[in-house]
Parts: structure tokens; C-alpha cells; sequence
């Protein structure tokens, strides 16, 4: 067995054990942890992504001396390589950019904490991404839900607590709902482990045996992750847990909590229930449906919104109604476009709350619009870096919002009675974004009378300013060179069947 | 050219009150009429109670139900949606459970080679003759591992939620800590003297039992923490601090968490890339036998039973 198989079996496990070392150190030095475990991690996640790249084929790791389905194990194809180093640079890059204000929102000697749930919650994200098995995903969803809920409650302020308390009804929730109909899957199937799930599962179909039960268990465990990820009509937490957390904490729940989620279910319906049974059962209908209302419901509320904070995260629920008509669309290139999707997304939508509490902090830590007015030019760096995510977010060439909507655009072509409803729903939704991200660079960039303005010098926040770069780098990246990672996503897809 | 006049008989002439009022250097009510000065209107302090007490009244009067048609109609439909909402959920759970298989038949698809080999198997594979601990410590130890860390992870977020700082705590440590409970109770005391060492020999017993007898480390680590509890409630907090204070706290959970991380490692790395396992099963039935479900027991009854202690400690006071 090569070294490199190892890998991702390190990856969480480093995790984990920088969570633990962490929470017995400083501040500072649980800091220095997590920025060395990030870049650590980011690099074993990019060997393996070659490794899979060069062999062209996945492979198990058994976790333990016995194999499954006796045992734990984990798997790596190029898909899930490809997402665990995305996840990391995201993340590192967040925390980055939110370090400045992360100091002055949470209280100091609980800083630590802060690095404990980071370290614990990557590590949750990288074992849905690998895990081959249910009931770890399990396990790990509950890491991801607790650290989530302490990332959003850890700066203390009355609107906080009441968005956790929202974002932990909410998510349990989902989690009793996967977990029940994890339940009856085991109880149909009698295995956990994902690829014995599947035979069970295509020779019930096939049979027509249990039919009942299994469509209700599919039924709740997409439900359960629909909830947790903020489709549409199961929204209303998200505003105010991205729009009062800290902002490396929206940044990171926004972009990778809820993809991890949407991953899980990617891996339910390609490794555990089958891809074509899943279309069979007619939920990718609803599915579709809830995501066109997503898209359109979840704009309009962000143009209604004063606050800057709360308009992008609003944003995110249209968003992710896009994620979920690819995959209502049942065909590869709706899944693709999703996917493709959850890496622009999640690379915009970090940018652009990292860009707007520069553009805060130089407004008088005021998120209302009015107060924003010119902020453009007193953070020069932050203003270019919003007016590139919502440039992205709108759909312009160069960048890769661009690039999720063409794709969403051709699938949607090659589905003939998801055409229309489709297309015409994209344009709307295309309409409805540019109105509000539009509004808000308008807004950036309007002077503010005759009076002179101090613009910040990037001598005040080297860190920030470098992360912005690295931000835009990215998404210019993902917009231009699009075509390797389309066809990475695809092998990927490929090996999952 | 007309000569000039004397000031005194210009300042008589209408041009020149006539450019004076154009120029606006006379104000032609100064000294003409009798003005006074606006009084700043001063509210006496009833009215401005009453104020706000209006203003209070009006909201709750928006958002009473009581009295606001549209806030009664929306609580009405949230209520009912939401009964409907569980009734159907449960209504359809329940005829799932109908078409699910029957419970303890022989031919379930429960009933396959997985469970097979943990009974029949196990023994000799794991050395345990707890199968429960076997299957969860050596089969599945990854699973457990998460779990254990979902207990660490939890204990973080209540410290987030509710550590409060050193100094604060000793201040407040004389006032609060005992306001609603008799300080040191006789008879508590006289119970706790008698009872904690039992309780704590039980849950050792059960802990390095784990791999001979029902129990385990979870199980164990419970029987502890609710030991120290039960001291720290009948003797206070000073006298649980001689021997198990924030600083100890620390040192047995991350020593814990971390011995059963490596335990883990070496058994998942040597496993995957079959390197020979050096950890001997031993004979089953022995206390020293199972490999390493015995040190990972040991492990997973520390942590949680830190966990349970400083749940308790940080409802109660806000630190250890």
C-alpha cells in the first residue's frame, strides 16, 4: 500500500488531535496550531488528490485490522480529494481574514475555544467527505452540528445566543430525521456500510420488497440534510446565524457547514441508494421544486434587507436552491453544475462576507446601508474584493459564478420537461441578484459630498488585505480554468457509481 | 450737485431708513415691539412615565394576541400547522413501522454476515468476552472515537457558553455558590462520607471490567462523575479543588483523549498497511487480555467522567 493512502486517514485524525492538544493551550499558541494543521492538512488533501488523479481509480482504507463491513472505512476518489482540499484552503483563508475582528468580538482567554471547535469541525468535514460508512457520518454530523452552534454563540451578544439556540433546534431536527431514516435503512438492508447498502437497496427496487419503508426512509434522510443545509422553506435560521456570528464564522458556516451537508447527500445518492433508484423515487421533483422557490423566495428577501450582513446571507438560501435544482434536474450534468456550484459558491460567498467587514469597519461598525455610502474608497482593497463576489455572484464572465450558471443553463437544456421552468427561473433569479449585489457596489462607490475620505493603507492590515488576493486569485481561478476541474468533478462522479 | 446734508437730519430722510431696512442692519421689530423668548417646555416626570408607559401598552397591545386579529389568526395557524405537522409525521412513521420487517425473525436482513461474525467470531478475534465492547472498541473503534470526541467537543461549547473568568468566580464564590441549598449538611455529608469511595470502587470495577462483564468505559466514566458530583454537592467546591481543580481537569482530559487518538492510530495505520499488530490479546477472561480494549476503556471512563464533572461544575458556578 502506498504512503499516500494514508493520507486521508491522517487528515482527521490530525484533526482531532489538534482540537485536544488545543484546548489545553494558550490563545496565541492554539492559533499557531490551527494556521500549521490548515496548511499541513491542505497539502496531505492535495497528494491525495494527485495520487487519485494519477491512478485513476479510487481506493478503501480499512480503519482497523478488520475489513468491512465488519469494520470502519474510509474512501478517497478524486471527488472527495478535490473537496477536502478545497474545504481547507476556504477555510484557512476565512479564518485569515476574519483574525482582526475575531480578537476584538470574542471574549479574550476564550480565543483558544475558538480553534478547538475550527480544528474539530474540519476534522468532521473531512470524515463526511472520506467516510464510506453511515454511521460514521453520523458521528461526525453531530462534531459538525456542536462545533457549529459554538462557532455562532462564541461572541456573546443577545443575538447570537438566539440564532444558536435557532441554528441547534433546526439542526437537530435534521439530524433526528437522517437518523431515523438511517434506522430503517439498516433495518431493510442490514448494513451500514455504504456500498453493501446499495446492493441491498437496488435488489429491494428491483424485488419491489419493502417498498413503502424505503421510499420513507429516502424520503427522511433527505429531508434531515434538506434542514440541515437551509433549503428553502427550512431557512429561517440562517440569517441571523451568518449575520450576527463573527465573521470568520459566517464565512465558514456559510461556505463549508452547509456543503458539507449538501456532500452527504451527494454520497447517499450515488453510494447508498443508487442514483437511478433515487430518480425513480420521484423526489428529486420536490427537490427541484423547493429549489426554484429557494432561488427567487431567498433574493427577494435579500433586496427587502438594510443590513449588509444579512443580505448575503440571504443571498446564500438562493444560492443553495440553485445547489438543489441540479440536483433535481436527475441527470450528470445537473449533479455536475451542483457541484461545480458548491466550490463557486463556497469560495464567493467567504469572499464576500470577508469583504464586507472591511467595508463595516471603516463605516463605524454600522452594516446599514446608509452608513456604507462611499466605503469603496475608504477600503479600497475590500471595496474591488466585494465588487469581484458580486461581479461572480451576478454571473460575469471571468469569474465563476459565470461558469455554474452556464453549466446550470446546458443541463437544464439537455432535461426536456425541466427545460422552461428551469431557464426561466435562472433568468429571473440572474435579474434578482444583480439588483441587490449591483445596489450595494453602486452604494460602495458613492461619494459621500465634498469631504475627504482617509483610505486605509495596506500597511493596517497586511494579513487582510493578502487574504482578499488570495480570494480573488481563487475565484478568477475557478472561473477561467474551469474546464480541469469540470472534468475532475466528473471523474469523480464517475467513480462513485 | 446738491450739498451734502448733516447726519442727524439725513438719518431723519426715508431713503435712509428705506436702505437700512433693505440692507438688513435694522430690524424694524427691535425696540418696536414687545418680544420674549420661547420657554424650553419642561415635561414634568409623570408625563414622561405616562409616555412610556403608553408606549409599552401600545406594543403589547401589536403583538398580544388578545387584542390584534392578525397576530391571533397567524398564532391560531402556527399552532395548528404544528400539531398537524407531528400528528403527520408520527402518523406516518407509525405505518412505516407496519411495513418494516418483524421484529426478531430469523430471516430479517438484519440477520447477516456482520452480526454472524461478531457472535461467532469475536472471541477470538477480539479476546472480549463482552461482545458489546469488542464490536465498539475494536471493530467500529473509529465510530467510538467520534463519539467520545462528540462528549469533548460538547464540553467546549457549554465552556463557551458559560466559563466566566477566574477572578470573577473567586469573588462570587462565597455569595452565590450556596444561596439555595443548606451549607454543609450533616446528613448529606454523613451519606457522601459513607457512599463516594463505593461509588468510585464500582465505577473502577466496571471500567477495567469493561472487556469481561456489561459496562465499559462510558458506562464506568458515568458512575464516577456522578461520585464527584456527589462530593463536590455535600463537601463544596473548595474541598473537591484540593484534589481535582481546573489544571487536573485539563491534564486527565487531553491525556485521555490523546493516549486513546495514538492507541487508535497505531491500531488503524498497522491495520490498513498490515504491519504485525504488537499488542497481545491475551487469554479471554482475564483482567490483562483483550489488546486494546482495556487501555481504550481506561481512556474513554476518564474523559467522561471529566465530562460529567464539569457539566456539573460549569451549570452550577461557571468553572471548575
Amino acid at each position: 500500500m502506498d504512503l499516500v493512502q494514508n493520507f486521508p486517514c491522517f487528515s482527521i485524525i490530525l484533526c482531532l488531535f489538534a482540537g485536544i492538544i488545543s484546548s489545553g493551550l494558550r490563545d496565541k499558541a492554539a492559533l499557531r496550531v490551527n494556521t500549521v494543521l490548515l496548511t499541513v492538512v491542505t497539502l496531505l488533501s492535495g497528494a491525495t488528490l494527485l495520487y487519485t488523479l494519477h491512478t485513476g481509480e479510487s481506493f478503501v482504507y480499512v480503519m482497523g485490522r478488520f475489513p468491512a463491513p465488519w469494520g470502519n472505512e474510509i474512501r478517497a476518489g478524486v471527488l472527495e480529494a478535490l473537496m477536502a482540499l478545497f474545504f481547507c484552503i476556504i477555510m484557512l483563508l476565512s479564518l485569515l481574514g476574519g483574525r482582526h475582528k475575531l480578537l476584538e468580538e470574542v471574549e479574550e482567554g476564550k480565543t483558544y475555544l475558538y480553534y478547538v471547535l475550527t480544528d474539530l469541525l474540519l476534522s468532521s468535514l473531512l470524515a463526511l467527505v472520506y467516510t464510506n460508512d453511515m454511521f460514521t457520518a453520523y458521528v461526525f454530523v453531530e462534531i459538525n452540528t456542536i462545533s457549529a452552534c459554538g462557532l455562532i454563540m462564541i461572541r456573546q451578544n443577545g443575538r447570537t445566543i438566539e440564532a444558536a439556540v435557532r441554528y441547534m433546534i433546526m439542526s437537530l431536527l435534521g439530524s433526528g430525521l437522517l437518523l431515523l431514516g438511517l434506522c430503517m435503512m439498516y433495518d431493510l438492508t442490514g448494513h451500514l456500510l455504504m456500498s453493501n447498502m446499495k446492493e441491498s437497496v437496488a435488489l429491494l427496487a428491483s424485488g419491489g420488497e419493502y417498498e413503502i419503508p424505503l421510499i420513507v426512509a429516502i424520503v427522511l434522510m433527505t429531508s434531515g440534510i434538506c434542514i440541515k443545509s437551509a433549503l428553502f422553506p427550512f431557512h429561517a435560521w440562517l440569517p441571523d446565524a451568518y449575520g450576527y456570528s463573527t465573521v470568520s464564522s459566517a464565512a465558514i458556516l456559510s461556505s463549508l457547514v452547509s456543503k458539507g451537508y449538501i456532500f452527504l447527500l451527494i454520497k447517499i445518492i450515488y453510494r447508498v441508494i443508487g442514483f437511478n433508484v433515487y430518480h425513480d423515487t420521484r423526489i428529486i421533483d420536490a427537490l427541484f421544486a423547493f429549489g426554484l422557490m429557494g432561488m427567487v423566495f431567498g433574493s427577494l428577501s435579500a433586496i427587502k434587507e438594510n443590513d449588509i450582513r444579512r443580505m448575503i446571507a440571504f443571498s446564500s438560501v438562493a444560492q443553495i436552491g440553485y445547489i438543489y435544482m441540479g440536483f433535481g434536474m436527475g441527470t450528470q450534468a445537473g449533479m455536475t453544475a451542483s457541484v461545480f456550484h458548491i466550490l463557486s459558491h463556497a469560495a464567493t460567498k467567504s469572499l464576500l462576507f470577508i469583504a464586507a467587514i472591511g467595508l463595516t469597519d471603516v463605516s463605524g461598525g454600522s452594516r446599514k446601508f446608509i452608513e456604507l455610502t462611499g466605503a469603496g474608497y475608504r477600503n479600497k482593497w475590500a471595496g474591488v474584493t466585494f465588487t469581484v463576489g458580486s461581479l461572480s455572484m451576478v454571473g460575469v464572465p471571468l469569474f465563476s459564478g459565470f461558469i455554474s450558471k452556464l453549466l446550470f443553463a446546458q443541463a437544464a437544456v439537455q432535461n426536456h420537461t425541466k427545460m422552461l421552468p428551469a431557464l426561466i427561473i435562472l433568468g429571473i433569479s440572474t435579474i434578482l441578484n444583480a439588483i441587490y449585489f449591483m445596489k450595494t457596489v453602486i452604494r460602495i462607490y458613492t461619494p459621500v459630498g465634498e469631504t475627504a475620505y482617509t483610505s486605509i493603507t495596506f500597511r493596517e492590515m497586511r494579513v487582510y488585505a493578502i487574504t482578499l488576493v488570495a480570494f480573488i486569485l481563487l475565484n478568477v481561478i475557478l472561473g477561467i480554468s474551469s474546464q480541469p476541474v469540470v472534468d475532475m468533478i466528473q471523474q469523480g462522479l464517475a467513480m462513485f457509481a | 450737485m446738491s450739498k451734502p446734508k448733516p447726519s442727524e437730519e439725513y438719518e431723519k430722510t426715508l431713503a435712509y431708513r428705506f436702505f437700512r431696512w433693505l440692507s438688513g442692519s435694522k430690524d424694524p421689530y427691535v425696540g418696536e415691539v414687545e418680544m420674549k423668548a420661547q420657554e424650553e417646555k419642561v415635561l414634568p416626570q409623570e408625563t414622561i412615565i405616562e409616555r412610556m408607559r403608553e408606549a409599552e401598552m401600545r406594543r403589547d397591545k401589536v403583538y398580544d394576541p388578545e387584542s390584534n386579529t392578525l397576530a391571533r389568526a397567524f398564532h391560531k395557524i402556527y399552532s395548528a400547522l404544528a400539531v398537524f405537522f407531528c400528528i403527520a409525521l408520527a402518523g406516518v412513521l407509525l405505518v412505516t413501522v407496519s411495513y418494516l420487517p418483524p421484529s426478531g425473525h430469523a430471516d430479517n436482513p438484519v440477520n447477516n454476515i456482520v452480526s454472524e461474525r461478531y457472535i461467532e467470531s469475536g472471541l477470538q478475534e477480539t479476546g472480549a468476552l463482552n461482545i458489546v465492547s469488542g464490536m465498539i472498541l475494536t471493530y467500529r473503534a473509529f465510530d467510538t472515537f467520534g463519539e467520545t470526541n462528540v462528549l469533548f467537543i460538547a464540553t467546549c461549547c457549554v465552556m463557551v457558553l458559560l466559563m466566566v473568568d477566574d477572578a470573577i468566580l473567586k469573588k462570587q464564590e462565597a455569595r452565590s455558590d450556596r444561596r439555595f441549598e443548606p451549607m454543609n449538611d450533616a446528613i448529606l455529608q454523613g451519606i457522601a462520607f459513607v457512599l463516594c469511595p463505593i461509588i468510585f470502587i464500582f465505577g473502577i470495577y466496571i471500567i477495567l471490567n469493561g472487556h469481561l462483564s456489561p459496562g465499559g468505559g462510558f458506562s464506568g466514566g458515568a458512575i464516577i462523575g456522578a461520585g464527584l458530583i456527589l462530593y463536590t454537592s455535600s463537601f463544596g467546591f473548595q474541598k473537591t479543588q484540593r484534589f481535582f481543580d481546573e489544571h487536573i481537569y485539563k491534564i486527565a482530559k487531553i491525556t485521555a483523549l490523546c493516549m486513546y487518538g495514538l492507541i487508535g492510530t497505531y491500531f488503524y495505520v498497522t491495520g490498513a498497511n498490515g504491519i504485525e499488530n504488537h499488542i497481545p490479546l491475551g487469554i479471554p477472561g482475564h483482567i490483562l487480555s483483550s489488546g486494546i480494549i482495556l487501555p481504550i476503556n481506561f481512556c474513554v471512563g476518564l474523559e467522561v467522567a471529566c465530562t460529567m464533572y464539569a457539566f456539573y461544575a460549569l451549570f452550577r458556578r461557571g468553572g471548575l
